[in-house]
């Protein structure tokens, strides 16, 4: 019925214009994730699924990974990854799971201000860095205890990215164990059990599946790890036989990728099935993600990350 | 005392002899770097040329090289991140469009890097023609940057009481001036401690510059965007992988200074946001 | 009865389906203070929060009817919100000092209006704490941080800070809320002061305070208007049951 007055218009017209055009690029920018993630998967795609049309399935999935002779097969190099990630975790998740109920737990204050700020040193440091140290330093270590030929083997990676996922494992397992009300720690306390009794038997228990979230993600990162495996496990693109396969050096699909592409030419067989190694990392790590953001987004409406 | 608490004890000490498994080493590790850096490093080893197929001379075109590429990513992915995190804090709603811009910032951080070479050597090397070139390469390593920048930054913007945001309303501010004289200098401490961290993570990646934009020796400072370069990260996988009967106290020197620039930056960021917690007024 | 500031008509305003104002109209009188009372969750605090449209970004709520501040319908189509709040001030419940100094705090509003000239600005600064009791007490500190003012400080702080504005209407929620009785009766006695120049609808944080200061008063319940009139009749002379129920101390 009224309109505006003539005062509200004049206020209006000087700032609102260049307010309209910051909001609308931060919006833009907001959706900007997506758009990276989708041009990523285009670009994988696009490059990598040639791969699959150009080498005969029989071929890709071998257990033979000779480029040179046209020979694709993908197994040694999947294989490779799984024993070094499985291997990893395998050492990476007690010890972070351990240090995480340590940090939140048990820990007098003085210790927790030593262990965390070196958790994040250790997540700062380069990873070509520790895979100078894991050449020089792990792998003669490796090489004299185990009396093996080489030290460069899956075992060396295992540890150094065992060591490289831990504090991924750490903090998202300690917030795990931080959303555990009090309440349930006070009652436990309160019908008598000891604090240890009332970690193992409440708290971590009430945390597992963000515990099993720590462990996805510690995961995520140790697969997609490249540069410091690439430097100890040796490359060596053999099927792992055995439980002493562990011992003998590897190769992992990110290792592949980074030792060869550089030397492919643009638009080759090769440089396609490198593309599509790539593709499959991205699709591990993808539906990882999706798995433990269900997780939360569940864990979300019932309130807490637990 | 009784024996369940004598199996708590012994419990506990358990946790912490792990606890020390965990940090033990890195303590060694970053202690043993320096340990055997610091007697090769010198002065002439920062500034001077590499000679005689590296095995001589000094590492600046690396040390430029990565840090040419760091204030790239910086250029890029600072308003990016920044900007994206000022969405998703002050304008996004809880919909389904949301979650997902979330998963994607989630999807992103975990890509591999390795992943993220292929994508940069696609796209900007050969799809818009960069060519292997500081260009290309501080865009992928930004991208692959965001997603730390841009959770640490939301998580700054969020932890701004939203009374703020209220009594700027109130006194006839815009959003947007809200955001931009009340939330964005509050939250600039955690932001900053979010940039700090995303760029100390470009600058000691190597996967993405792989096929982006390193060289593998290249004696001359870079003149244009269009160069490449050699950088720190690369150039210390080169010398301790590539190039045989390469005299130790290099390598040693050259895994020195990346991770002193490293943990440099990292102490910076503790120190901002120490200062910065104990002087705010909310 | 004198000029109308504020009219309110036939305000409803639902939360979901939870209806907290339920077909609310009034009139507040210009240069009184007027007092919206009740207990908790009666929707007066709500209604104070709809003069000035601070709601707008809660979703999930709807409103029909319509509220005017002089002769602008608030809630037509094309207002402009920030310039609105020029108009109508609002002090919260506890003391919000925005991070910086006194003098920031005092200016954030008038400079964000575009006002530059630093004359202006130093006059507004002295004249909105003055205003507010607050002058004598910081003019020596003006840039110290606001944050180390006293509570009571803080909320004449924040007074001062919407009069810099030259609102034609005050809001105020609960302002002595956080305060001690000497800070509380130094605001009350600058709200007296202050009902000259502007029209001042409160919230008041106990019926005592409410029949202290009221010229004006208005009693809800459960999202009614139950009934409103001058200050004394409606303490001391109530008509309606309810509301002498209320007053007198016999239930909420």
């Amino acid at each position: 019925m009224k309109k505006p007055s003539s005062q509200t218009r004049v206020a209006r017209l000087p700032s609102r214009p260049l307010e309209f055009a910051i909001e609308s690029l931060i919006r833009v920018l907001g959706f900007s994730a997506i758009g990276f993630v989708t041009l990523i998967f285009i670009f994988l795609l696009t490059e990598g699924l040639p791969a699959f049309l150009q080498v005969r399935p029989g071929n890709l999935f071998s257990t033979r990974w000779y480029p040179t002779f046209d020979l694709y097969g993908v197994l040694p190099l999947i294989s490779g990854s799984a024993l070094v990630t499985i291997t990893a975790m395998l050492i990476a998740f007690p010890m972070g799971l351990f240090t995480a109920v340590f940090v939140r737990e048990v820990a007098p204050n003085w210790a927790r201000e030593v262990l965390k700020p070196l958790i994040e040193v250790l997540a700062g440091i380069p990873s070509v860095v520790l895979g100078f140290f894991g050449m020089t330093m792990l792998a003669p270590i490796v090489r004299e205890v185990l009396g093996a030929p080489t030290g460069l083997t899956a075992l060396t990676g295992a540890i150094i990215l065992a060591y490289m996922s831990l504090p991924t494992i750490i903090s998202v397992a300690e917030d795990a164990l931080d959303a555990v009300p009090k309440s349930y720690r006070d009652a436990s306390l309160a019908m008598g059990a000891t604090r240890w009794q009332t970690i193992w038997r409440v708290v971590v228990p009430s945390a597992r599946s963000g515990i099993l979230m720590a462990l996805m993600l510690g995961m995520g990162r140790a697969i997609g790890e490249t540069m410091a495996v690439m430097m100890v496990t040796g490359n060596a693109a053999r099927m792992p036989e055995g439980l002493q396969a562990i011992l003998k050096p590897v190769r992992t699909m990110t290792a592949t990728i980074a030792a060869e592409m550089g030397e492919v030419a643009h638009g080759s067989t090769h440089y396609h099935v490198l593309f599509g190694i790539g593709l499959i990392l991205f699709a591990i790590t993808f539906l990882i993600n999706l798995a433990v953001a269900s997780m939360m987004f569940q864990k979300r409406s019932r309130g807490g990350l637990r | 005392m009784t024996q369940r608490h004598l199996i708590q004890r012994l419990g506990f000490i358990f946790l912490g002899l792990v606890g020390f498994l965990v940090v033990a080493p890195i303590l060694f590790v970053v202690g043993s770097i320096i340990w055997r850096g610091a007697g090769a490093l010198t002065w002439r080893f920062l500034i001077e040329m590499p000679h005689n197929g590296m095995k001589s001379g000094g590492i600046l075109p690396a040390i430029v090289g990565t840090l040419v590429l760091t204030a790239g990513v910086a250029i890029v992915a600072i308003p990016v991140g920044v900007g994206a995190a000022v969405y998703l804090s002050e304008y996004a709603t809880d919909n389904w469009f949301t979650r997902a811009i979330r998963l994607a910032i989630v999807n992103l951080s975990s890509i591999p890097s390795v992943v993220y070479g292929l994508f940069g050597l696609g796209l900007f090397v050969l799809f818009l023609g960069f060519g292997t070139s500081i260009l290309a390469g501080a865009l992928t390593l930004a991208i692959m940057t965001l997603p730390v920048i841009i959770s640490t930054a939301e998580e700054a913007l969020r932890a701004v009481p939203a009374e703020f945001r209220t009594v700027s309303a109130s006194l006839g501010g815009t959003k947007w001036q809200g955001i931009r004289y009340i939330v964005l200098p509050q939250a600039l401490p955690g932001i900053l401690t979010g940039v700090i961290l995303g760029l100390l993570r470009a600058a000691g990646e190597t996967a993405p510059i792989l096929f982006t934009v390193a060289a593998f020796y290249l004696p001359r400072l870079p003149h244009s965007p269009f160069d490449e370069t050699m950088a720190l990260p690369y150039h210390l996988y080169v010398i301790s992988t590539q190039v045989p009967g390469m005299p130790e106290g290099v390598q040693n020197a050259t895994a020195l200074v990346l991770l002193a620039l490293v943990l440099t930056m990292n102490l910076v960021a503790s120190i901002i946001r120490s200062y910065f917690r104990r002087r705010r007024e909310w | 009865m004198v000029k109308a500031q504020v009219r309110i008509q036939e305000v409803t305003y639902r939360y979901g389906s939870r209806v907290v104002l339920r077909n609310v109209t009034l009139d507040i009188p210009a240069n009184q203070i007027t007092v919206f009372f009740g207990p908790a969750s009666s929707g007066k605090t709500t209604l104070l929060r709809l003069i000035n449209r601070l709601n707008d970004d809660i979703s999930g709520t709807s409103l029909s009817g319509h509220i005017y501040v002089g002769d602008q319908d608030i809630y037509a189509p094309g207002v402009d919100v920030p310039s609105l709040r020029r108009r109508v001030g609002m002090v919260f419940a506890l003391p919000l000092p925005l991070p910086g100094t006194i003098r920031e705090n005092v200016l954030y509003g008038p400079k964000l209006a575009g006002i530059r000239s630093r004359a202006r600005l130093e006059e507004i600064l002295y004249k909105s704490l003055s205003q507010a009791a607050l002058w004598d007490e910081v003019k020596d500190r003006l840039d110290d941080r606001a944050s180390a003012l006293s509570g009571g400080q803080q909320q004449r702080l924040c007074i001062a800070r919407s009069l810099a504005l030259e609102p034609e209407v005050l809001l105020l929620d609960e302002p002595t809320s956080g305060l001690d009785p000497i800070s509380t009766a130094k605001v009350e006695q600058s709200l007296l002061a202050l009902k000259e120049h502007y029209t001042i609808i409160i919230v008041p944080h106990s019926v005592q305070q409410g029949a202290r200061i009221a010229d004006y008063a208005a009693f809800f319940l459960m999202g009614e208007l139950v009934e409103h009139g001058p200050g004394v009749q409606v303490f001391q002379n109530a008509r309606d049951r309810r509301t002498e129920d209320y007053v007198t101390g016999r239930f909420g």
